[in-house]
Formats: structure tokens, sequence, C-alpha cells
């Protein structure tokens, strides 16, 4: 096949290809168990071959444009038009880079559901959900138009409330859909109003377009603080971070992986109004003072409500909002540096760790929630004082939870430690205090998951298990491959991958060019 | 004054939603609260679309005399309208389902009493 041709329209391509196999799906599911689960593996694959394939491209230094329905998927803007009208989809690095995210930890999600969801309860529909997911994800993530990116927005909640639910036999599993529906779709309504609110002055609704009109009035205000309050509820951020131990522990833990994966991108989103719509506009030091200050919260309250769960993916997701803190902080301290002189130095040094920081913790994560699900699949429980002498018996699980809890703390040979030291030297140049609440969270969480692992895998054998089957090892080996590789070549990765994703958040011009200047 | 009627009913409307959903125990009242949000942001999005005097935009059915295309309205608000209530029929399928096992597990439809996750 023509790679050209391929490269172009490869933006379009990945948000089709698994919605095309999404609704194909039912239909394989007909034919046999096996082919569905092939078919299923396959087009994951592929996916992320397609997105590694064009990430390729743009971290090349190419943003790539794709308009909907236009002639030549180039041209923005219409002929007989003055601003794009059409939906126009943007991958630049910052793009690819969370989609790169969200097509591993769905890979490695898929293999490991092979063997973990029971054939009993309509794996077919399970598939199904779990391409929806994708595809809202990469929607988000991808596309440059705004009304769209609701739209998105919203694929993925329904998606992911009817996979929370999956476990409908038991009712804390409806609970927990319910909170997490309820949450996403007032979150949803607020992006619509903020949407409605720019319209109203704009007439556009191409980001890109936008941004370069915005003005910073009243109604924009009013607008951003919808916007940045709906995205940082998504995102699972204190103050509202109540439904995210509640959805994230009852959830299968695969899709609890996807979760972690999902709410990134909307933290992906948050990032992008800040920064590309609104940008150089804003009142810098207020907004990245306040992205700062959602940063410590989260990061503090997360870890100390984790220290004392007895239930291990409770305790797993207060680690999550925990972490999304570290996030936070260090692009927070970007966007509060954006315009001054120090940026060039350290500014853009604290984006790259929080960028860094949300893969690294996208694979640790995912990885830990995995292997909670493979205690689940043998003892049938969460509940970490029933769990005992696991390390006997469940040998691989233990060293893959032994490699993701050593990087969440931050330990050096893996990849959390190096995200988090760009954040501290950072986030030390703006205020010390900053760099020691974060290395106080560090220990704490390593404090908390050594908790975890004496209690789970170490003393005597209590329970008769075997290890988990070999699809579920193979899952957890795809994202501890990554985990090892980001450890092993911190710099390698800073400099190619996180380092042009930083680059394209931070320069509005570019971004805005990419569409209307071209 | 009198077209700024519908942005003031948006503004109760949005408040009255939230009130049902952050007060009200019931998780039926509380679907209710988020229709009525819903309900809100749609009306608002159309009506910022509205023209006074405005036709469709509709090429082949336009009134004679009508000048293109100052006379017409632009179609944009109204397909997003018709987006946004497609997608909360949805959203609100699913809370109603969701309700309904919530009932059958619980027994109870109170918001107060259905916290089992609660440690």
């Amino acid at each position: 096949m023509n790679t050209d041709w391929l490269l172009q329209h490869s933006p379009a391509l990945i948000i089709a290809l698994p919605l095309l196999a999404a609704f194909l799906m039912p239909v394989v599911d007909r034919i046999s168990r096996k082919a569905r689960n092939v078919f299923a593996i396959i087009v994951l694959i592929v996916e992320e071959i397609l997105v590694l394939f064009l990430a390729y491209d743009v971290f090349g230094g190419n943003p790539h444009i794709y308009t909907m329905g236009a002639a030549n998927p180039l041209t923005t803007v219409p002929a007989q038009a003055a601003v794009p009208i059409r939906i126009v989809l943007e991958v630049d690095a910052m793009g690819i880079f969370m989609a790169m995210i969200s097509a591993t930890v769905c890979l490695a999600a898929g293999i490991y559901s092979l063997a973990f969801i029971g054939e009993e309860k309509g794996k077919g529909k399970y598939y199904t959900l779990l391409l929806l997911i994708l595809v809202g994800m990469l929607g988000m993530e991808l596309t440059g138009d705004m009304f769209n990116l609701f739209v998105f927005l919203e694929v993925l909640t329904i998606a992911c409330t009817a996979l929370i639910a999956y476990r409908s036999n038991t009712g804390d599993a409806v609970e927990g859909a319910f909170k997490f529906l309820i949450i996403s779709s007032i979150a949803a309504l607020f992006v619509l109003f903020a949407i409605a609110l720019l319209y109203a002055q704009y007439d556009l609704l191409n980001m890109a377009a936008l941004a370069s009109a915005i003005q910073y009035s009243n109604l924009d205000k009013i607008a951003l603080v919808l916007l940045v309050a709906a995205f940082a509820m998504k995102c699972g951020s204190v103050p509202m971070h109540f439904w995210t131990p509640d959805a994230y522990s009852v959830a299968p833990a695969s899709i609890t992986a996807i979760l972690v994966a999902a709410s990134q991108a909307s933290l992906y989103a948050l990032f992008r109004v800040c920064f590309s719509l609104y940008g150089v506009t804003l009142n810098l030091s207020t907004i990245g003072g306040a992205l700062i200050i959602f940063g410590l919260l989260s990061m503090f309250v997360g870890v100390t409500m984790a220290l004392p769960q007895k239930d291990i993916k409770r305790l797993m997701a207060y680690h999550a909002i925990s972490q999304t803190g570290y996030m936070l902080l260090g692009v927070g301290v970007g966007l509060y540096l954006l315009t001054k002189p120090e940026f060039s130095t350290y500014g853009i040094k604290a984006m790259e760790g929080g960028i860094f920081h949300i893969i690294n913790h996208a694979m640790y994560k995912g990885l830990l929630f995995l292997t909670s699900g493979a205690i689940f699949y043998r003892l049938k429980t969460r509940n970490l004082n029933e769990m005992g002498g696991l390390g006997h018996s469940m040998k691989w699980t233990a060293i893959f939870f032994i490699i993701g809890a050593l990087a969440i703390a931050g330990i050096p040979p893996f990849n959390g430690f190096a995200s988090k030291l760009l954040i501290y030297e950072a986030a030390y140049k703006v205020s010390p205090i900053l760099s020691i609440i974060a290395m106080l969270v560090s220990i704490l969480t390593l404090a908390s998951f050594v908790k975890v692992f004496h209690s789970a895998f170490m003393g005597p054998k209590i329970h008769d298990v075997e290890e988990v089957p070999r699809s579920m090892l193979a899952g957890m080996a795809v994202l501890t491959f990554v985990i090892i590789l980001f450890g092993l070549f911190p710099g390698w990765v800073v400099g190619n991958i996180v380092h042009p994703a930083a680059q394209a958040l931070a320069e509005q011009a570019a971004y805005i060019q990419a569409v209307i200047g071209g | 004054m009198i077209y700024s009627i519908p942005f003031y009913t948006v503004i109760i409307l949005i408040l009255v939603g939230m009130y049902a959903m952050i007060f009200r125990r019931n998780l039926i009242k509380m679907a209710i609260g988020l229709t009525i949000v819903e309900s809100a942001v749609n009306l608002f999005l159309v009506t910022l679309g509205y023209r006074e005097g405005g036709v469709a935009p509709i090429y082949t059915n336009l009134p004679s005399g009508i000048k293109i295309p100052e006379e017409m309205v632009l179609p944009v608000p109204q397909a997003l309208t018709l987006t946004s209530i497609v997608i909360g029929v949805a959203i609100l399928a699913l809370m109603l389902s969701l309700s309904i096992m919530i009932y059958r597990h619980y027994g109870t439809l109170d918001s107060k009493k259905v916290r089992r996750l609660k440690e």
C-alpha cells in the first residue's frame, strides 16, 4: 500500500477503525468465540501500529491536519468561507503522545481480558464497549474542534459507564457506575455550555480559529471556569475526586486500567484548553497557580486517603488521584511561567516532567490495577486482610507488582523516578515547598505499597492457588516492557517524545498557524 | 429586554436542575434534574441561533426576494442542539436503567441508603 496515502489519512483511520470494528463485533461474535477474540486483538494491534506509524512522522516535526469531508484533507478553510467550518482533526506531538498512551493501555487490557472476563456474561458486548472507549479517548485527543471534543467526551462517558457496571450482579458495581455517570454528564453539560458561550461571541467552533480570536472577555472567563471545573472533575482532581475510588474499585480490573487512560484524556483536554485555546491571553499566574494548588491538594489528600484503605483497588484508586496531582503540578508550573523568561530554562522542564509523568502513570498504574485483577481472579476478594502468601504460587504476578510499585514510588531504575525528578527540580526553583511536598508524597506512596506487598504476597502460604492464565500475564508484560524501556532510556524518551509534546503544548502560535495559516 | 427573557430562563432552569441534583435524594429526581439542566443548555443553543425574520437555509425552498446569505439562518446551533438532544436521550436511558438495577439490588432509590461503597 502507498505509505503516503496511509500517512495522510491515518488521523481519520485511527478513529474510524475501532468505531467500525466496535459495531462489527456483535456480528463476529455470532461466528465463534475464537473468531471474536482474534478479531478484537487484531484490531487493537493494527490500531497500535497505525498510531505508532503516525507518531513516528509527527515526532519528526510534521503536525498533521485532516479536514473531514473535504476533497483535499489539507484545505481547512473552504473556498466560500473565511473560517474553518468542517470538522478538523489536528494531530500535533501532544495529541499523538496521548493517543499512544490510549492505544497501548487498551492493547494490554484487551489481551488481559481474554482470560480475565468470563464467557458467561456477554463478552462480545464487552469488547464492543472497550473499542468504543478507545474511540472516545482517541477522538478527544486528536480532534481540533470544540463540539467534536464534547461528542467524543460523551461517547467515552457512555461506554465507560456501561463497563463500570459490567458486574451488574453486584449492587456496588451499579452504584459506582451511577456516580460516574452523574459526575460525567454534569461535566459534559458544563463543557457544552462553555462551548455555547464561546460560539455566541466568535461564531467559531474550531479550536485554532477560536484561539486566534479569543479576547478574554468576561464571558470567556465564565467559559474558562466551566471548562476547567468540568475537566478537573473528569480527571479526578481533589476537591472533585469523590467518584474516582468508587468507580475505579468496582469496575473489572482491565477496565480500571483503561479508566486511568480515560481520565488522562480529560486531563489532556484541560491542558489543551489552558494552553492552546486561551494561551497567553490568560491571567497566567492565577490559572497556573490554581492548577498548582489543585495538584498539591490532589497529591496530598490522595495519598493520605490511600494509606488506611483495606480494599486493594480502592487504595490504588486513591494513589491514582495522588499521581494526577504530580501531572497538574508539573504542567501548572509550566503554565505559571509561560510568558516569563524562566520558561525556556526550567518552565519547559517542569512541563516535560508533568507530561512524561502522564505516560509513566498510565503504564505503571495500569499494570498495578491489572495485578490487583489477577489477585481478584484467583481469590475473588479485594480485601487485603484476606490475602497473604501469594508470592509462593503467583510468582510472575508478584514480580509485575514489585516493578509497578517501585515505579510508582519513584525508585531509580524505573520510569517513575525519571519524571518525578524532573518535577522536583523544576518545582524547587519556583518554591522549595512544592518539591518538599512532592517528595513527602512519594515516600508515603512507597510506604503504602510496601504495606500492600507485605499483606498480599509475603507470609506463609495460606491460599492454594495457581498462577493466572497466560493471556493475563501477557497483558501485564506489555506494560512492564514499556516501564522498563522508559526506565532504562529516560534521556532518549524525554528528548524525542516528551520534549516535542511539551513544545507543542506551549507554542500556541504554531497550533493556530497549522490550521489557519497553512 | 424582551429578547433577554430566554437567557434568564436558561439561568433559572440551570439553577433548578442543579438544585434537584444536589439536594434531592431520590435517584429518579436526580435524573430529572440532569434533564432540566440539559434542556436549559439546549434552549441556550437554540436562542443563540435565532434571527428575527430569518429563513431556513434550504436553497431549493427559498421564498422569493431573499438576500443570500444575509437573511438566512446559520444552521450550526440547530445541528449542535440536535446532537446534544440525541446524546441526552442516551444518557437518560442509561441512568434510568442503572436506577432500575439499583432498586433491584438495594430495594430503595434513596441515595443516602445506596452507599455500600462507603467504608
